[in-house]
C-alpha cells in the first residue's frame, strides 16, 4: 500500500529515508557507531577530520564582558581585576581566565555585540535561535538545525544533545519546524539520558521479545496509515534502542582519571569531559551550560568563583580539540543571553546588557586568534563594527561549511536556515 | 562626652569623584584613609576634610592597618600588593611594596604591639609579615576558601582567620599552630539553584572585657545574585566557643561589611546591601539592635573614631560621612 503522509511532502521523505538509513546500518552492522567506531583508528581519524560538530557554552545569566573578553582595567567601569597577555600578542582578556589566555590563539573574540536586548528569555532566544522572538514564529535552536543539516544520515545517535548543571533530562521543544527529532536531548546534571538504561527486572530476552512485538504492529499500521508523526514516534522507539546499546557513550567515568584531574572534578568539569566525548562519538551538536552569572550583586565575587571554575575546563577542552586534530571540524562558541553593565552598581553588582558585549568562537573555518569589532574606553557602547545575534548564527553556520543563506522545505514553505536579512561575518572566516 | 547611639547623626560628609570601597581611621584619629574605585587612596583630615591622594596602587584597596603609633598605615588590594605608608606626611610615598599574594588581599591586622602584619586572601592563605622589614614569618596551610578577614587578639598571643565558607580559625602567632576553630558556617550559604558560594565571615570582632567574639555578615540569603539576604552577626564565648547571640536586623536587607565594639561594651555594625546604608547597635544580651540609624547612601566599609564618639562610612554614592553619637549641636 501507498504511503499516503498527512501532508505528502517531499522532506518528510528525506527525513523517512534518512531514519531508514540508520535502522539499515544499525541492523547491518549490529549498531556500531560511537565507541564501536572509535576503536577503529581509521574510521576515528575519518569522523575527526570530516564531520563537522559544534560545541556550544552557554554562559547562564549573561557573563560579563568586563570579567572575561573585554577588560577595561583602570577605568570607572573596570573593577577589580587586571588584564592579562594572551598567546596573541596584543590581545588581553582578564585576569581570571589565566588558562585559557594560553588558548586564545585557537580562538577568536567579537568584542561588538549589539543584541538590544535585556531580558533573560529573550536574549537567550535571539542567541540560540538568530531572530528575535515574535508572537506566531517558532524558530529552530541552532542545535536543531546543525542536528538536521550536519548529522549523518546513519547516525545511530541524537545529533542535538544540550547538558545542563541540572534538571532530571527529558526531551525539550527547540526544533520548531524542523521536528522534535531534532530537539535537544537532555542530560541533566550530566546524566545519561533518562530510562535509557534496561530495568533490570526484565531479561535481554524479554525485551527483545518485547521489541520485536512492537515492530509487528507497527508495520501492520504503517502498511495502512502512516504520518510524519508516527514516524517520529517509531524513531523515537529505535533510537531509545540504539541509545541503551550504547549507554557508555553517555559514562563519562570511562575518561581517564587524569583528564578528570585537568578538567576539574566540579561538575562543570564533568559536564566538559563528557561534551568531548560525546563529539568524539560522533555527536553533531553539544551544549553546556555553566550557572550562574546573573551577578546583580557581588559580581566580582561570584566571576572570581565562576569565571575561575570555567576557564580550567574550558581551556582543557580546547586543548584536547587542537591536540586531536578536532578543532578544524569542530566550531565552538561562548555566549549568554546578553553581557552585563559597565556600570558597578551599588551592591558591587553589573546589571543587564546587550548594548555592547561579546561572544567568543573557533575552530571549524573560524579566524583562529581574530578580535573583531571594540567597544569604547571603558566599556559603554561599541566603537567598531557593530553585529547582531543574526549575524553571529550565519557565521556559526558557515563556519561548519552550512550556506547559510540557503533554506529548509517545510509543508511546501522554504525556511531560511538563519535571517536573510542579514549575513555572515566574513572577516571571521577563513 | 559618653557616647549615645540614639542620638547618632550625620555630622560632616566628603565628596568625592569616585565610589568608595573600604574606610579606617589612623590611631591617633586624624585621618580617615579610603580606597575607592578609582584605584587610588584619599586621605581626609578629620578636621578639615582636606583631601590627599595617595595613587601608588594599581588596583582597588579593599583593606588598611596601622602600627599602633600611627606613624606606618599599610594598604593591600586586588594587586595582592602590600604597601607601607607614613600616615602623617603631606604627601605619603610609599616606603616599601611587597608582592605578598597570588590574587586579592581582603584583610589585614596588626598585633597590638605593632611588630607583625597579618593579611588574607584569594590564595586562601593567612600570611604573618614583619612590619619592620616587610619579611614573611609565618604562612598558613590553604583555608577552605578565600580569607575574607583576620583579626589579632589584644592580648597578642592569637590571630584568627574568617573565610567564605564561614571557617574561623585561631592560629598561635608565635608557633603558626592552628588552635581552634569557631562554627560560624550560618554565615554562609551555598545556592544550589544558582550554583554559587555566597555570605562569609566578612569582620571579627572582641568585646572590650575579652568576653564576646563577635563574626559578622549575612543569612537568610535565599537569592544571592539578586542581593536577597539578611545581616547578621554571630555572636560567642570566647573561653567556651559556645554561641551567645544571633545579632540580627528585625527583618532589614544587607550584609554587615565591619563590627567594632565601642569602649562601652554595645556591638557597632555597619550594613549595606539592597536595604540600603544602616548603623546596627547590639547589645551582647538581645539579638535585635536597640538602635538602627538609616544612613543616605549604601554602607560599604565602617570605622570607629578613637574618641569613641564618631564613626566614619564609606558610600557607594561617592561621599565619606562622618556621623556622631553625640546630640547635633
Amino acid at each position: 500500500m501507498r504511503c499516503d503522509y498527512a501532508c505528502g511532502t517531499a522532506d518528510h521523505g528525506i527525513a523517512r529515508r534518512q531514519f531508514l538509513g540508520g535502522l539499515a546500518a544499525g541492523s547491518a552492522a549490529g549498531i556500531v557507531g560511537g565507541l564501536g567506531t572509535l576503536t577503529q583508528p581509521a574510521a576515528a581519524k575519518e569522523l575527526a577530520t570530516s564531520q563537522k560538530r559544534v560545541l556550544l557554552f552557554f554562559m547562564s545569566g549573561g557573563l560579563s564582558q568586563l570579567e572575561s573578553w573585554d577588560p577595561k582595567p583602570k577605568t570607572d567601569t573596570g573593577g577589580p581585576f587586571r588584564a592579562i597577555p594572551t598567546s596573541v600578542p596584543g590581545t588581553h582578556i582578564s585576569e581570571l581566565l589565566p588558562l585559557t589566555a594560553q588558548q586564545m590563539h585557537h580562538l577568536a573574540i567579537v568584542r561588538s555585540v549589539n543584541t538590544k536586548e535585556n531580558e533573560h528569555s529573550k536574549g537567550r532566544f535571539m542567541m540560540e535561535c538568530g531572530r528575535r522572538q515574535m508572537a506566531g514564529a517558532k524558530y529552530p535552536h541552532i542545535g536543531a538545525v546543525a542536528a538536521k543539516a550536519l548529522a549523518p544520515e546513519n547516525a545511530t545517535l541524537p545529533g542535538h544533545i544540550h547538558i545542563t548543571p541540572g534538571g532530571s533530562g527529558g526531551r525539550s521543544d527547540n526544533a520548531a519546524y524542523l521536528g522534535p527529532k531534532y530537539a535537544s536531548i537532555i542530560l541533566g546534571n550530566g546524566k545519561p539520558p533518562q530510562n535509557s538504561a534496561r530495568a533490570a527486572e526484565l531479561t535481554v530476552d524479554a525485551d527483545s521479545r518485547r521489541n520485536a512485538f512492537r515492530r509487528q504492529l507497527n508495520n501492520r499500521f504503517t502498511a495502512r496509515r502512516k504520518t510524519a508523526e508516527t514516524d517520529v514516534y517509531t524513531y523515537n522507539y529505535e533510537q531509545a534502542q540504539q541509545l541503551m546499546r550504547q549507554g557508555e557513550v553517555f559514562d563519562v567515568s570511562k575518561e581517564p582519571a587524569a583528564d578528570h584531574e585537568r578538567y576539574g572534578k566540579h561538575a562543570f568539569g564533568k559536564h566538559c569531559l563528557l561534551a568531548r566525548r560525546l563529539l568524539e562519538n560522533g555527536i553533531t551538536f553539544v551544549q553546556v551550560s555553566h550557572s550562574n552569572y546573573d551577578t546583580h550583586n557581588e559580581n566580582f565575587n561570584f566571576h572570581l568563583e565562576q569565571v575561575g571554575e570555567f576557564d580550567r575546563s574550558f581551556s582543557a577542552i580546547v586543548n584536547d580539540l587542537a591536540v586531536r586534530g578536532m578543532l578544524e571540524s569542530t566550531l565552538i562558541v561562548v555566549m549568554s543571553e546578553f553581557g552585563r553593565t559597565p556600570r558597578i552598581n551599588s551592591r558591587y553588582g553589573r546589571d543587564h546588557w546587550g548594548k555592547a558585549w561579546s561572544v567568543v568562537l573557533g575552530g571549524g573555518r573560524i579566524h583562529p586568534g581574530a578580535v573583531y569589532g571594540a567597544t569604547n574606553k571603558n566599556g559603554t557602547a561599541v566603537s567598531d563594527k557593530e553585529v547582531d545575534h543574526g549575524e553571529l548564527f550565519h557565521t556559526y553556520l558557515q563556519a561548519v561549511g552550512l550556506d547559510s543563506t540557503q533554506s529548509f522545505h517545510v509543508g511546501g514553505r522554504e525556511m531560511p536556515m538563519a535571517d536573510p536579512a542579514v549575513s555572515a561575518i566574513d572577516e571571521l572566516l577563513v | 562626652m559618653a557616647a549615645d547611639p540614639k542620638q547618632t547623626h550625620v555630622a560632616t560628609q566628603w565628596k568625592h569623584e569616585s565610589r568608595f570601597i573600604c574606610c579606617r581611621f589612623d590611631p591617633q584619629g586624624r585621618y580617615v584613609f579610603a580606597g575607592a574605585e578609582d584605584y587610588a587612596i584619599h586621605r581626609f583630615e578629620v578636621d578639615t576634610g582636606t583631601k590627599v591622594t595617595l595613587p601608588e596602587h594599581d588596583c582597588w584597596v579593599r583593606a588598611f592597618a596601622f602600627t599602633p603609633d600611627g606613624e606606618t598605615m599599610i594598604s593591600a588590594g586586588s594587586d595582592g600588593q602590600l604597601v607601607w605608608w607614613p600616615v602623617a606626611e603631606a604627601q605619603p610615598k610609599p616606603q616599601r611594596t611587597v608582592a605578598a599574594h597570588d590574587g586579592w588581599i581582603r584583610a589585614l591586622a596588626v598585633s597590638p604591639d605593632g611588630k607583625i602584619l597579618a593579611s588574607g586572601g584569594n590564595d586562601n592563605r593567612l600570611k604573618l609579615w614583619n612590619i619592620a622589614d616587610g619579611t614573611l614569618i609565618h604562612e598558613s596551610p590553604p583555608h577552605d576558601s578565600n580569607v575574607y578577614s583576620t583579626f589579632f587578639h589584644p592580648g597578642g598571643e592569637f590571630v584568627l582567620s574568617g573565610t567564605l565558607l564561614g571557617a574561623v580559625k585561631q592560629w598561635e602567632v608565635g608557633t603558626g599552630k592552628l588552635v581552634r576553630e569557631f562554627d560560624a558556617k550560618t554565615l554562609h550559604t551555598y545556592n544550589g539553584g544558582q550554583a554559587v558560594d555566597y555570605g562569609g565571615i566578612r569582620s571579627m570582632a572582641l568585646s572590650p572585657d575579652g568576653q564576646y567574639f563577635a563574626c559578622g555578615g549575612l543569612h537568610k540569603a535565599s537569592n544571592p545574585l539578586g542581593a536577597v539576604n539578611e545581616p547578621l552577626v554571630e555572636l560567642f564565648e570566647w573561653e567556651s566557643q559556645k554561641k551567645k547571640v544571633s545579632h540580627i536586623s528585625d527583618g532589614k536587607k544587607g550584609i554587615i561589611w565591619r563590627v567594632v565594639y565601642h569602649p562601652d561594651a554595645f556591638l557597632i555594625g555597619g550594613c549595606g546591601g539592597s536595604g540600603g546604608g544602616l548603623l546596627f547597635f547590639w547589645k551582647p544580651d538581645q539579638d535585635k539592635p536597640f538602635h538602627t540609624v538609616k544612613l543616605p547612601d549604601t554602607v560599604r566599609d565602617m570605622d570607629l573614631h578613637p574618641d569613641g564618639l564618631r564613626i566614619a562610612t564609606a558610600h557607594y554614592d561617592r561621599h565619606i560621612r562622618i556621623s556622631s553619637m553625640t546630640p547635633k549641636a
